[in-house]
């Protein structure tokens, strides 16, 4: 399966600056179908970047984060050629993991 | 000399006493800043994203007030036209940032997004997030131990949020 995780890792030498985009629903729980039934809740809770088996970002999630989540932020201390790993866990008990490496 | 010459036993007690003291005194340390950081750094904070006000979720999350800072840049558009995907993004010259929080003060709950900022981290953060209707949008950024935030309005033309 396609992973849901789409990363780009980019260093320039000093600092890595991390974008990842998610495939996710993240319905809040507050909008209803054709149907006029509430669409259940289902979001990402938490979502982790690890390199060197250290998390480098930590993101905590309600269902008030957009569909198909982006997220971008930078950290110190890797290199060109490393990897850093990307987790998320949702609320149902799903979840995904990848990994990426810094270019 | 005396430690040489002294009996045995008398000398190990000597040496375990100031290990016990060493554990007990850096013992203290990390207890003592633990419970600042606990709410914002361990796990995911179920209760706070359930709390609906901003200030309960603030309460919540961080069990303290904060106070405004010019060190934080909040970066909002003055108008969303999507309420469902506003791009909001901060950065700050805080120092020993170790969380960055984001609340929408109208949004069913406040709490929208909160994130763990280890060492070696660069406090600036991009996402995405839905907003209700016309509000404020409240950025929380825990550094040193202390809490500062930085607001500002954001005029949403079509909700994000299903009303």
């Amino acid at each position: 399966m396609a992973s849901t995780i789409r990363v780009r890792a980019t260093s320039n030498g000093d600092i890595t600056e991390v974008q990842a985009l998610i495939q996710h629903p993240m319905d809040s729980g507050f909008i209803k179908d054709a149907k006029g039934e509430l669409i259940p809740a289902h979001f990402i809770q938490e979502l982790k970047f690890e390199y060197n088996g250290k998390d480098v970002f930590v993101a905590d999630w309600g269902p008030a984060v957009s569909k198909d989540p982006y997220v971008k932020f930078s950290f110190k201390g890797a290199k060109k050629g490393d990897e850093i790993k990307i987790s998320w866990v949702d609320n149902k008990g799903a979840s995904d993991t990848t990994t990426a490496k810094i270019s | 000399m005396n430690a040489t010459t002294g009996p045995l036993a008398t000398r190990r007690l000597i040496l375990q006493g100031a290990v016990t003291v060493a554990l007990i005194g850096l013992g203290n340390l990390p207890f003592g800043i633990a419970p600042a950081r606990a709410a914002a750094n361990d796990k995911y904070p179920e209760d706070a994203f359930k709390q609906k006000s901003q200030a309960d979720a603030i309460k919540a999350l961080y069990g303290k007030t904060a106070e405004p800072s010019d060190k934080i840049k909040l970066d909002a558009p003055e108008i969303a036209e999507n309420g469902a995907v506003v791009p909001i993004s901060v950065t700050t010259t805080l120092e020993k940032v170790t969380s960055i929080s984001f609340l929408v003060a109208e949004n069913p709950n406040a709490l929208a997004a909160s994130y763990r900022i280890p060492d070696g981290t660069i406090p600036t953060i991009a996402n995405r997030l839905k907003m209700a209707k016309t509000t404020n949008v409240l950025v929380l950024v825990e550094a040193d131990g202390k809490l500062f935030s930085a607001a500002k309005e954001v005029k949403v033309t079509v909700g994000g949020c299903g009303g």
